[in-house]
Protein backbone atom coordinates (compact mmCIF):
# COMPACT_ATOMS: atom_id res chain seq x y z
CA UNK A 1 0.00 0.00 0.00
CA UNK A 2 1.41 3.48 -0.73
CA UNK A 3 0.53 5.33 2.15
CA UNK A 4 2.33 2.45 4.82
CA UNK A 5 6.00 4.56 4.20
CA UNK A 6 4.21 8.06 4.95
CA UNK A 7 2.67 6.34 7.77
CA UNK A 8 5.62 4.35 9.01
CA UNK A 9 7.68 7.93 9.49
CA UNK A 10 4.80 9.86 10.66
CA UNK A 11 4.82 7.22 13.78
CA UNK A 12 8.41 7.45 14.26
CA UNK A 13 8.29 11.18 14.25
CA UNK A 14 5.76 11.22 17.11
CA UNK A 15 8.21 8.55 18.91
CA UNK A 16 10.57 10.69 18.51
CA UNK A 17 8.84 13.75 20.35
CA UNK A 18 9.67 13.46 24.17
CA UNK A 19 7.06 16.16 24.82
CA UNK A 20 4.34 14.04 23.30
CA UNK A 21 5.17 11.30 25.24
CA UNK A 22 5.87 12.60 28.46
CA UNK A 23 2.27 14.46 28.47
CA UNK A 24 0.70 11.12 26.90
CA UNK A 25 2.34 8.40 28.82
CA UNK A 26 4.74 9.48 32.01
CA UNK A 27 2.75 12.05 33.20
CA UNK A 28 -0.43 9.74 33.27
CA UNK A 29 2.11 6.87 34.59
CA UNK A 30 3.56 8.96 37.46
CA UNK A 31 0.37 10.44 38.67
CA UNK A 32 -1.35 6.99 39.01
CA UNK A 33 1.66 5.40 40.66
CA UNK A 34 1.93 8.11 43.27
CA UNK A 35 -1.75 8.29 44.35
CA UNK A 36 -2.96 4.55 43.78
CA UNK A 37 -0.06 3.21 45.44
CA UNK A 38 -0.98 6.06 48.66
CA UNK A 39 -4.64 4.51 48.60
CA UNK A 40 -4.32 0.46 47.27
CA UNK A 41 -6.75 -0.83 49.49
CA UNK A 42 -9.04 1.38 49.47
CA UNK A 43 -12.38 2.01 47.04
CA UNK A 44 -13.85 4.15 44.97
CA UNK A 45 -17.29 4.64 43.40
CA UNK A 46 -18.03 0.72 44.26
CA UNK A 47 -14.58 -0.63 42.83
CA UNK A 48 -11.48 -0.57 43.54
CA UNK A 49 -9.09 2.10 44.06
CA UNK A 50 -6.61 1.28 41.92
CA UNK A 51 -8.94 0.10 39.82
CA UNK A 52 -10.44 2.91 39.17
CA UNK A 53 -7.66 5.24 38.89
CA UNK A 54 -5.53 3.09 36.39
CA UNK A 55 -8.59 3.49 34.31
CA UNK A 56 -8.93 6.88 34.69
CA UNK A 57 -5.49 7.49 33.83
CA UNK A 58 -5.74 5.28 31.17
CA UNK A 59 -8.51 7.21 29.20
CA UNK A 60 -6.77 10.36 30.28
CA UNK A 61 -3.86 9.55 28.31
CA UNK A 62 -5.36 8.06 25.56
CA UNK A 63 -7.34 11.07 25.24
CA UNK A 64 -4.38 13.04 25.27
CA UNK A 65 -2.55 11.25 22.70
CA UNK A 66 -5.48 11.31 19.92
CA UNK A 67 -5.62 14.52 20.68
CA UNK A 68 -2.44 15.89 20.36
CA UNK A 69 -1.65 13.70 17.25
CA UNK A 70 -4.34 15.54 15.21
CA UNK A 71 -3.81 19.18 16.64
CA UNK A 72 -0.40 18.71 15.71
CA UNK A 73 -1.22 19.96 12.27
CA UNK A 74 -1.02 23.21 13.27
CA UNK A 75 2.54 23.18 13.70
CA UNK A 76 2.80 21.53 9.84
CA UNK A 77 0.39 24.41 8.71
CA UNK A 78 1.99 27.16 10.46
CA UNK A 79 5.87 25.88 8.58
CA UNK A 80 3.73 25.53 5.79
CA UNK A 81 4.37 22.04 5.10
CA UNK A 82 0.65 20.86 4.67
CA UNK A 83 1.36 23.15 1.47
CA UNK A 84 4.36 21.11 0.25
CA UNK A 85 1.97 18.00 0.85
CA UNK A 86 -0.59 19.18 -0.76
CA UNK A 87 1.06 19.35 -4.11
CA UNK A 88 1.81 15.99 -3.96
CA UNK A 89 -0.09 12.85 -4.53
CA UNK A 90 -0.67 12.13 -1.06
CA UNK A 91 -4.53 12.34 -0.08
CA UNK A 92 -6.06 14.13 2.13
CA UNK A 93 -7.61 10.87 4.05
CA UNK A 94 -4.41 9.31 4.27
CA UNK A 95 -2.69 12.54 5.70
CA UNK A 96 -5.66 12.24 8.23
CA UNK A 97 -5.83 8.79 8.82
CA UNK A 98 -1.98 8.78 9.33
CA UNK A 99 -2.49 11.31 12.34
CA UNK A 100 -5.18 9.15 14.11
CA UNK A 101 -3.58 6.14 13.66
CA UNK A 102 -0.89 7.37 15.21
CA UNK A 103 -2.44 9.04 18.12
CA UNK A 104 -4.37 5.56 18.35
CA UNK A 105 -0.76 3.71 18.70
CA UNK A 106 0.17 5.96 21.33
CA UNK A 107 -2.83 6.09 23.12
CA UNK A 108 -2.51 1.74 23.03
CA UNK A 109 1.04 2.63 24.34
CA UNK A 110 -0.39 4.59 27.20
CA UNK A 111 -2.85 1.99 28.09
CA UNK A 112 -0.42 -0.64 28.16
CA UNK A 113 2.05 1.33 30.42
CA UNK A 114 -0.69 2.03 33.13
CA UNK A 115 -2.54 -1.79 32.58
CA UNK A 116 1.28 -2.87 33.72
CA UNK A 117 0.97 -0.28 36.78
CA UNK A 118 -1.42 -1.14 37.51
CA UNK A 119 -1.23 -4.75 37.45
CA UNK A 120 1.97 -3.94 39.85
CA UNK A 121 -0.53 -2.19 42.13
CA UNK A 122 -2.48 -5.62 42.47
CA UNK A 123 -4.88 -5.23 39.68
CA UNK A 124 -6.40 -8.32 38.45
CA UNK A 125 -8.78 -9.15 35.51
CA UNK A 126 -9.84 -11.78 33.68
CA UNK A 127 -8.96 -11.53 30.04
CA UNK A 128 -12.40 -10.71 28.91
CA UNK A 129 -12.52 -7.61 31.04
CA UNK A 130 -9.08 -6.53 29.83
CA UNK A 131 -10.34 -6.73 26.12
CA UNK A 132 -13.57 -5.34 26.59
CA UNK A 133 -12.03 -2.11 28.20
CA UNK A 134 -9.24 -1.87 25.46
CA UNK A 135 -12.27 -2.38 22.72
CA UNK A 136 -14.35 0.51 24.53
CA UNK A 137 -12.00 2.92 25.45
CA UNK A 138 -10.85 2.86 21.46
CA UNK A 139 -14.60 3.46 20.29
CA UNK A 140 -14.73 6.14 23.45
CA UNK A 141 -11.59 7.88 21.55
CA UNK A 142 -13.07 8.31 18.15
CA UNK A 143 -14.62 11.76 19.14
CA UNK A 144 -11.35 13.10 20.62
CA UNK A 145 -9.65 11.94 17.40
CA UNK A 146 -11.62 13.90 15.20
CA UNK A 147 -11.60 16.78 18.12
CA UNK A 148 -7.82 16.84 17.81
CA UNK A 149 -7.71 17.39 13.58
CA UNK A 150 -10.37 20.12 13.83
CA UNK A 151 -8.39 21.76 16.77
CA UNK A 152 -5.18 21.09 14.38
CA UNK A 153 -7.05 23.69 11.68
CA UNK A 154 -8.52 25.75 14.13
CA UNK A 155 -5.63 26.97 16.46
CA UNK A 156 -2.31 28.66 16.29
CA UNK A 157 0.73 26.83 17.50
CA UNK A 158 1.28 29.34 20.08
CA UNK A 159 -2.23 28.57 21.88
CA UNK A 160 -1.71 24.76 20.86
CA UNK A 161 -0.56 23.92 24.48
CA UNK A 162 -2.32 25.36 26.63
CA UNK A 163 -6.01 24.87 24.29
CA UNK A 164 -4.31 20.79 24.17
CA UNK A 165 -3.81 21.08 28.58
CA UNK A 166 -6.92 22.95 28.90
CA UNK A 167 -9.49 20.41 26.94
CA UNK A 168 -7.96 17.08 28.24
CA UNK A 169 -7.79 18.48 31.99
CA UNK A 170 -11.24 20.04 31.55
CA UNK A 171 -12.65 16.55 29.96
CA UNK A 172 -10.98 14.66 32.11
CA UNK A 173 -12.19 16.46 35.44
CA UNK A 174 -15.84 16.56 34.59
CA UNK A 175 -16.00 12.82 32.60
CA UNK A 176 -14.48 11.85 36.86
CA UNK A 177 -11.28 10.41 35.31
CA UNK A 178 -9.69 11.79 38.65
CA UNK A 179 -12.76 10.03 41.05
CA UNK A 180 -16.58 10.87 40.48
CA UNK A 181 -17.33 14.46 40.39
CA UNK A 182 -21.19 13.85 40.83
CA UNK A 183 -23.20 10.77 40.67
CA UNK A 184 -26.98 12.81 41.10
CA UNK A 185 -29.15 15.68 39.71
CA UNK A 186 -29.18 17.69 36.96
CA UNK A 187 -25.07 18.20 36.83
CA UNK A 188 -24.69 14.06 36.45
CA UNK A 189 -27.28 14.11 33.66
CA UNK A 190 -25.16 16.46 31.62
CA UNK A 191 -21.94 14.46 32.76
CA UNK A 192 -23.39 11.36 31.34
CA UNK A 193 -23.82 13.50 27.89
CA UNK A 194 -19.70 13.71 27.82
CA UNK A 195 -17.18 11.39 25.89
CA UNK A 196 -14.69 11.47 28.88
CA UNK A 197 -17.38 9.91 31.07
CA UNK A 198 -17.85 7.48 28.87
CA UNK A 199 -14.45 6.83 28.48
CA UNK A 200 -14.28 6.22 32.65
CA UNK A 201 -16.90 3.92 31.84
CA UNK A 202 -15.37 1.63 29.20
CA UNK A 203 -12.43 1.44 32.27
CA UNK A 204 -14.94 0.34 35.09
CA UNK A 205 -16.64 -2.06 32.29
CA UNK A 206 -13.50 -4.36 32.85
CA UNK A 207 -14.63 -4.74 36.24
CA UNK A 208 -18.81 -4.66 35.94
CA UNK A 209 -18.66 -5.98 32.71
CA UNK A 210 -19.91 -4.76 29.43
CA UNK A 211 -23.59 -3.95 30.49
CA UNK A 212 -22.66 -0.63 31.85
CA UNK A 213 -21.70 0.88 28.41
CA UNK A 214 -25.39 1.63 28.05
CA UNK A 215 -26.93 2.66 24.50
CA UNK A 216 -26.68 5.82 26.00
CA UNK A 217 -23.16 5.22 25.29
CA UNK A 218 -22.95 4.42 21.87
CA UNK A 219 -25.38 7.44 20.85
CA UNK A 220 -23.34 9.73 22.99
CA UNK A 221 -19.92 9.02 21.28
CA UNK A 222 -21.55 8.81 17.79
CA UNK A 223 -23.21 12.65 18.22
CA UNK A 224 -19.93 14.09 19.55
CA UNK A 225 -18.04 12.22 16.56
CA UNK A 226 -20.97 13.44 14.27
CA UNK A 227 -20.93 17.02 15.36
CA UNK A 228 -16.57 17.29 15.48
CA UNK A 229 -16.80 16.16 12.38
CA UNK A 230 -18.87 18.86 10.74
CA UNK A 231 -17.05 21.33 12.51
CA UNK A 232 -13.36 19.82 11.25
CA UNK A 233 -14.53 19.34 7.34
CA UNK A 234 -15.82 23.37 8.01
CA UNK A 235 -12.50 24.18 9.15
CA UNK A 236 -10.47 22.48 7.10
CA UNK A 237 -12.11 23.87 4.45
CA UNK A 238 -11.68 27.56 5.61
CA UNK A 239 -8.19 26.74 6.39
CA UNK A 240 -7.47 25.39 3.21
CA UNK A 241 -9.26 27.95 0.84
CA UNK A 242 -7.34 31.05 2.51
CA UNK A 243 -3.93 29.51 2.19
CA UNK B 1 3.24 34.71 -29.50
CA UNK B 2 6.32 33.05 -30.51
CA UNK B 3 5.34 29.13 -30.16
CA UNK B 4 8.95 28.90 -28.96
CA UNK B 5 10.44 25.38 -28.25
CA UNK B 6 7.64 23.96 -30.04
CA UNK B 7 9.94 22.05 -32.70
CA UNK B 8 12.66 21.20 -30.35
CA UNK B 9 10.12 19.45 -28.28
CA UNK B 10 8.12 17.62 -30.45
CA UNK B 11 10.26 14.90 -30.50
CA UNK B 12 9.84 14.28 -26.72
CA UNK B 13 5.89 14.26 -27.50
CA UNK B 14 5.19 10.70 -28.03
CA UNK B 15 6.95 9.33 -25.61
CA UNK B 16 4.95 12.21 -22.82
CA UNK B 17 1.92 11.42 -24.21
CA UNK B 18 2.02 7.83 -23.87
CA UNK B 19 3.34 8.16 -20.18
CA UNK B 20 0.50 10.71 -18.76
CA UNK B 21 -1.61 8.08 -21.06
CA UNK B 22 -0.99 5.71 -18.26
CA UNK B 23 -1.28 8.11 -15.73
CA UNK B 24 -5.21 9.55 -16.60
CA UNK B 25 -6.16 8.08 -19.60
CA UNK B 26 -10.09 9.60 -18.89
CA UNK B 27 -8.38 12.90 -19.18
CA UNK B 28 -6.83 13.35 -22.40
CA UNK B 29 -9.69 12.48 -24.96
CA UNK B 30 -11.26 14.47 -27.26
CA UNK B 31 -8.79 17.02 -27.17
CA UNK B 32 -5.81 18.63 -29.65
CA UNK B 33 -2.27 18.06 -29.37
CA UNK B 34 -1.04 21.21 -27.78
CA UNK B 35 -3.87 21.19 -25.25
CA UNK B 36 -3.18 17.68 -24.45
CA UNK B 37 0.71 17.76 -24.08
CA UNK B 38 1.16 21.81 -22.86
CA UNK B 39 -0.01 24.03 -20.21
CA UNK B 40 -2.64 26.24 -20.68
CA UNK B 41 -3.86 28.87 -18.51
CA UNK B 42 -6.65 30.94 -19.96
CA UNK B 43 -8.44 34.32 -18.47
CA UNK B 44 -6.65 33.19 -15.12
CA UNK B 45 -7.89 35.58 -12.60
CA UNK B 46 -7.26 36.02 -8.81
CA UNK B 47 -8.36 38.84 -6.08
CA UNK B 48 -8.00 38.98 -2.61
CA UNK B 49 -10.59 41.47 -1.78
CA UNK B 50 -9.97 44.44 -3.40
CA UNK B 51 -6.06 43.45 -4.19
CA UNK B 52 -6.38 42.45 -7.96
CA UNK B 53 -3.59 39.46 -7.80
CA UNK B 54 -3.55 38.66 -11.23
CA UNK B 55 -6.07 39.93 -13.70
CA UNK B 56 -6.62 37.69 -16.59
CA UNK B 57 -3.44 36.02 -17.35
CA UNK B 58 -3.48 34.14 -21.04
CA UNK B 59 -0.37 31.55 -21.56
CA UNK B 60 0.34 28.23 -23.53
CA UNK B 61 3.28 26.51 -22.18
CA UNK B 62 5.16 23.30 -24.22
CA UNK B 63 6.32 20.73 -22.87
CA UNK B 64 10.07 21.06 -22.58
CA UNK B 65 10.18 24.54 -22.11
CA UNK B 66 12.50 26.25 -19.19
CA UNK B 67 10.28 29.17 -18.65
CA UNK B 68 10.79 31.84 -16.35
CA UNK B 69 8.07 34.05 -14.76
CA UNK B 70 9.70 37.59 -13.98
CA UNK B 71 8.64 40.08 -11.63
CA UNK B 72 9.13 42.54 -8.91
CA UNK B 73 7.34 41.90 -5.97
CA UNK B 74 3.54 41.73 -5.64
CA UNK B 75 2.95 41.14 -9.22
CA UNK B 76 1.60 37.93 -9.20
CA UNK B 77 4.17 35.11 -9.43
CA UNK B 78 3.14 33.36 -6.38
CA UNK B 79 -0.64 33.21 -6.98
CA UNK B 80 -0.11 32.48 -10.66
CA UNK B 81 1.95 29.55 -9.55
CA UNK B 82 -0.19 28.24 -6.81
CA UNK B 83 -3.37 28.19 -9.45
CA UNK B 84 -1.12 26.52 -11.60
CA UNK B 85 -0.41 23.93 -8.70
CA UNK B 86 -3.55 23.99 -7.75
CA UNK B 87 -3.59 25.34 -4.33
CA UNK B 88 -5.77 28.07 -4.62
CA UNK B 89 -8.98 28.30 -6.45
CA UNK B 90 -8.93 30.95 -9.60
CA UNK B 91 -12.00 33.33 -9.22
CA UNK B 92 -12.39 32.94 -13.04
CA UNK B 93 -10.51 31.31 -15.84
CA UNK B 94 -8.68 27.94 -15.84
CA UNK B 95 -5.54 25.81 -15.60
CA UNK B 96 -4.80 23.05 -17.90
CA UNK B 97 -1.79 21.05 -17.24
CA UNK B 98 -0.92 18.12 -19.64
CA UNK B 99 -4.93 17.81 -20.37
CA UNK B 100 -5.90 17.77 -16.70
CA UNK B 101 -6.93 20.18 -13.99
CA UNK B 102 -4.05 20.58 -11.83
CA UNK B 103 -5.58 18.64 -9.08
CA UNK B 104 -5.51 15.70 -11.52
CA UNK B 105 -1.82 16.31 -12.61
CA UNK B 106 -1.14 16.60 -8.26
CA UNK B 107 -2.58 13.31 -7.70
CA UNK B 108 -1.08 11.74 -11.06
CA UNK B 109 2.38 12.99 -9.39
CA UNK B 110 3.36 14.30 -12.92
CA UNK B 111 4.12 17.98 -11.85
CA UNK B 112 5.93 18.75 -8.29
CA UNK B 113 7.49 22.31 -6.94
CA UNK B 114 9.54 23.85 -4.69
CA UNK B 115 7.01 26.57 -2.99
CA UNK B 116 8.78 29.52 -1.46
CA UNK B 117 7.97 29.69 2.00
CA UNK B 118 7.62 26.22 4.48
CA UNK B 119 10.00 24.48 6.52
CA UNK B 120 10.94 21.21 6.94
CA UNK B 121 8.45 18.48 9.17
CA UNK B 122 10.28 18.22 12.83
CA UNK B 123 11.96 14.68 13.53
CA UNK B 124 13.32 12.71 10.94
CA UNK B 125 16.75 12.91 9.29
CA UNK B 126 17.29 14.20 5.84
CA UNK B 127 17.13 10.73 3.98
CA UNK B 128 13.95 9.71 6.02
CA UNK B 129 12.13 12.64 5.04
CA UNK B 130 13.41 12.48 1.34
CA UNK B 131 12.47 8.26 1.37
CA UNK B 132 8.78 9.43 3.12
CA UNK B 133 8.40 11.86 -0.06
CA UNK B 134 9.45 9.45 -2.97
CA UNK B 135 6.95 6.95 -1.20
CA UNK B 136 4.17 9.38 -2.63
CA UNK B 137 4.72 9.29 -6.36
CA UNK B 138 4.31 6.81 -8.54
CA UNK B 139 7.61 6.83 -10.50
CA UNK B 140 9.98 8.28 -8.09
CA UNK B 141 13.90 8.61 -8.65
CA UNK B 142 16.38 6.18 -6.23
CA UNK B 143 16.66 8.20 -2.74
CA UNK B 144 20.45 7.81 -3.20
CA UNK B 145 20.91 9.20 -6.56
CA UNK B 146 18.98 11.87 -5.80
CA UNK B 147 20.89 13.09 -2.27
CA UNK B 148 24.22 13.19 -4.24
CA UNK B 149 22.85 14.99 -6.98
CA UNK B 150 21.29 17.84 -4.68
CA UNK B 151 24.84 17.98 -2.94
CA UNK B 152 23.06 16.47 0.61
CA UNK B 153 24.84 12.99 1.11
CA UNK B 154 27.08 13.95 3.70
CA UNK B 155 24.11 15.29 5.97
CA UNK B 156 21.47 12.65 4.83
CA UNK B 157 21.78 11.52 8.34
CA UNK B 158 21.12 15.32 10.06
CA UNK B 159 17.73 15.91 11.55
CA UNK B 160 15.93 18.44 9.20
CA UNK B 161 16.01 20.43 12.11
CA UNK B 162 19.85 21.22 12.67
CA UNK B 163 20.59 22.54 8.86
CA UNK B 164 21.81 25.81 7.52
CA UNK B 165 19.17 27.99 4.99
CA UNK B 166 21.31 26.78 1.82
CA UNK B 167 21.27 22.91 2.87
CA UNK B 168 17.45 23.16 3.59
CA UNK B 169 17.17 24.63 0.25
CA UNK B 170 18.71 21.23 -1.30
CA UNK B 171 16.62 19.65 0.80
CA UNK B 172 13.33 20.85 -0.56
CA UNK B 173 14.93 20.69 -4.07
CA UNK B 174 15.51 17.37 -3.55
CA UNK B 175 11.92 16.61 -2.54
CA UNK B 176 11.13 18.23 -5.79
CA UNK B 177 12.96 16.23 -8.05
CA UNK B 178 12.50 13.00 -6.43
CA UNK B 179 9.02 12.85 -8.36
CA UNK B 180 10.16 13.08 -11.27
CA UNK B 181 7.74 15.35 -12.64
CA UNK B 182 6.76 16.14 -16.16
CA UNK B 183 6.38 19.89 -14.96
CA UNK B 184 8.55 21.37 -12.03
CA UNK B 185 7.87 24.45 -10.33
CA UNK B 186 9.86 26.62 -8.42
CA UNK B 187 8.59 29.72 -6.86
CA UNK B 188 11.90 32.22 -6.14
CA UNK B 189 14.28 28.59 -5.81
CA UNK B 190 17.43 30.75 -4.78
CA UNK B 191 16.40 33.05 -2.31
CA UNK B 192 18.07 31.54 0.24
CA UNK B 193 21.40 30.58 -1.70
CA UNK B 194 24.37 32.20 -1.75
CA UNK B 195 26.14 32.86 -4.76
CA UNK B 196 28.02 29.01 -5.39
CA UNK B 197 24.34 27.53 -4.34
CA UNK B 198 22.88 29.15 -7.08
CA UNK B 199 25.52 27.59 -9.55
CA UNK B 200 24.68 24.11 -7.84
CA UNK B 201 21.40 24.72 -8.14
CA UNK B 202 20.66 26.22 -11.62
CA UNK B 203 23.67 23.10 -12.95
CA UNK B 204 21.08 20.73 -11.26
CA UNK B 205 17.92 22.10 -12.67
CA UNK B 206 19.78 22.07 -16.63
CA UNK B 207 20.29 18.41 -16.04
CA UNK B 208 16.24 17.95 -15.55
CA UNK B 209 15.40 20.25 -18.42
CA UNK B 210 17.56 18.17 -20.53
CA UNK B 211 15.80 15.38 -19.57
CA UNK B 212 13.22 17.44 -21.57
CA UNK B 213 10.91 18.30 -18.79
CA UNK B 214 9.01 21.19 -18.07
CA UNK B 215 10.15 23.84 -15.54
CA UNK B 216 8.55 26.69 -14.58
CA UNK B 217 10.41 29.53 -11.99
CA UNK B 218 9.42 33.08 -10.51
CA UNK B 219 11.99 34.92 -10.20
CA UNK B 220 12.66 39.00 -9.39
CA UNK B 221 16.29 38.76 -10.94
CA UNK B 222 16.75 39.53 -14.62
CA UNK B 223 20.28 37.98 -14.85
CA UNK B 224 18.59 34.43 -13.63
CA UNK B 225 15.82 34.52 -15.87
CA UNK B 226 18.01 35.43 -18.59
CA UNK B 227 21.18 33.03 -17.82
CA UNK B 228 18.87 29.86 -17.50
CA UNK B 229 15.33 29.87 -19.21
CA UNK B 230 14.66 29.96 -23.11
CA UNK B 231 11.67 32.26 -22.74
CA UNK B 232 10.65 35.14 -20.24
CA UNK B 233 7.12 36.13 -19.70
CA UNK B 234 7.44 39.63 -17.81
CA UNK B 235 4.37 40.23 -15.22
CA UNK B 236 3.60 43.44 -13.73
CA UNK B 237 0.47 44.25 -11.21
CA UNK B 238 -1.20 40.82 -12.20
CA UNK B 239 -0.55 41.05 -15.84
CA UNK B 240 1.72 39.30 -18.38
CA UNK B 241 3.50 42.36 -20.06
CA UNK B 242 6.06 41.15 -22.19
CA UNK B 243 6.78 37.50 -23.43
CA UNK B 244 9.30 36.56 -25.48
CA UNK B 245 13.12 34.53 -25.79
CA UNK B 246 15.67 36.47 -23.18
CA UNK B 247 17.02 38.66 -25.82
CA UNK B 248 14.02 40.40 -26.58
CA UNK B 249 13.14 40.61 -23.24
CA UNK B 250 16.02 42.08 -22.28
CA UNK B 251 16.53 44.35 -25.18
CA UNK B 252 12.72 46.11 -23.47
CA UNK B 253 14.12 45.52 -19.72
CA UNK B 254 17.57 45.94 -19.94
CA UNK B 255 17.84 49.25 -21.61
CA UNK B 256 19.85 51.78 -20.80
CA UNK B 257 19.65 55.78 -20.26
CA UNK B 258 21.53 58.64 -21.01
CA UNK B 259 21.35 61.62 -19.10
CA UNK B 260 23.35 65.18 -19.89
CA UNK B 261 22.76 68.62 -19.88
CA UNK B 262 22.97 70.22 -23.27
CA UNK B 263 21.20 73.69 -23.32
CA UNK B 264 19.85 75.07 -26.97
CA UNK B 265 19.88 71.56 -28.85
CA UNK B 266 16.65 70.28 -30.30
CA UNK B 267 15.14 66.73 -29.49
CA UNK B 268 14.78 65.52 -32.88
CA UNK B 269 18.51 66.25 -33.28
CA UNK B 270 19.19 64.16 -30.37
CA UNK B 271 16.97 61.33 -31.65
CA UNK B 272 18.29 60.96 -34.82
CA UNK B 273 21.90 59.92 -33.17
CA UNK B 274 22.96 56.28 -33.67
CA UNK B 275 21.78 54.03 -30.50
CA UNK B 276 18.96 56.12 -29.47
CA UNK B 277 15.75 55.29 -29.33
CA UNK B 278 14.01 58.21 -27.78
CA UNK B 279 14.83 61.18 -26.38
CA UNK B 280 12.70 63.30 -24.22
CA UNK B 281 13.67 66.74 -23.09
CA UNK B 282 14.26 67.92 -19.51
CA UNK B 283 14.66 71.99 -19.14
CA UNK B 284 18.25 72.07 -20.33
CA UNK B 285 18.77 68.61 -19.75
CA UNK B 286 17.68 65.77 -22.18
CA UNK B 287 16.94 61.59 -21.43
CA UNK B 288 18.01 59.52 -24.28
CA UNK B 289 16.40 56.25 -24.08
CA UNK B 290 18.59 53.23 -25.56
CA UNK B 291 18.91 49.57 -25.78
CA UNK B 292 21.30 47.58 -24.72
CA UNK B 293 24.40 48.49 -23.77
CA UNK B 294 26.05 48.42 -27.48
CA UNK B 295 23.68 50.72 -28.69
CA UNK B 296 24.40 53.41 -25.54
CA UNK B 297 27.87 52.82 -25.99
CA UNK B 298 27.71 53.65 -29.75
CA UNK B 299 25.13 56.83 -28.85
CA UNK B 300 27.17 58.14 -26.18
CA UNK B 301 30.23 58.62 -29.15
CA UNK B 302 28.30 59.80 -31.24
CA UNK B 303 26.50 62.74 -28.73
CA UNK B 304 30.40 63.72 -27.55
CA UNK B 305 31.39 63.99 -31.29
CA UNK B 306 28.09 66.13 -32.60
CA UNK B 307 27.87 67.52 -29.02
CA UNK B 308 31.00 68.07 -27.55
CA UNK B 309 28.94 71.01 -24.90
CA UNK B 310 27.13 67.87 -23.27
CA UNK B 311 28.09 67.73 -19.72
CA UNK B 312 26.96 66.20 -16.28
CA UNK B 313 26.63 63.15 -18.66
CA UNK B 314 25.07 60.01 -16.96
CA UNK B 315 24.46 56.62 -18.25
CA UNK B 316 21.99 54.47 -16.23
CA UNK B 317 21.24 50.91 -16.37
CA UNK B 318 17.62 50.78 -16.26
CA UNK B 319 16.46 48.79 -13.18
CA UNK B 320 14.18 46.61 -12.96
CA UNK B 321 11.39 48.16 -11.52
CA UNK B 322 12.01 51.15 -13.65
CA UNK B 323 11.28 48.87 -16.91
CA UNK B 324 8.46 47.43 -15.35
CA UNK B 325 6.99 51.26 -14.79
CA UNK B 326 7.30 51.64 -18.34
CA UNK B 327 6.42 48.26 -19.85
CA UNK B 328 3.01 48.75 -17.78
CA UNK B 329 2.89 52.60 -18.29
CA UNK B 330 -0.42 53.90 -19.95
CA UNK B 331 -0.70 52.20 -23.80
CA UNK B 332 -0.99 54.88 -25.26
CA UNK B 333 2.64 56.71 -24.44
CA UNK B 334 4.53 53.44 -24.27
CA UNK B 335 6.85 53.86 -27.01
CA UNK B 336 7.57 51.04 -29.29
CA UNK B 337 10.40 48.86 -28.73
CA UNK B 338 13.39 49.57 -30.36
Amino acid sequence: MKGLTYVRYEVLRTVRNRRFLIFSLVFPLILFLSIASAHRNEELDGISFPLYYMTGMAAWGSMTAVISSGARIAQERQVGWTRQLRITPLKTSTYFTAKVLTGYLMALFSIVVLALAGTLLGVRLGAVGWLTMLGLLLVGLIPFAIMGIALGHLISVDSLGPAIGGITALFALLGGVFGPLVTSGVLFTIVKCLPSYWLVQAGKSAHEGGHIWTGQAWIVIAVWSLVLARVGVRVYRRDTAKV
Amino acid sequence: MPLRGWTTSRVQLESRESRFAVAAPHKVIGMTTSERTGIRLTNLTKSYGDVKAVRGIDLLINPGETLALLGPNGAGKTTTIDMMLGLIRPDAGSVSLFGASPTDAVDAGVISGMLQTGSLPQYLSVRELVTMMASLYPHPLEVEDVLRHAGILEIADRPTTKLSGGQTQRVRMAIALIAEPEMLVLDEPTAALDVEGRRDFWESIRGVAARGKTIIFATHYLEEADAYADRIVLMARGRIVADGPPTEIKARVGGRTIRATLPGVEASALKALTGVASAEQRGEGFVLKCGDASSSDAALRALLTQFPQARDIEVRGAGLEEAFLDLTGDEADQESPS
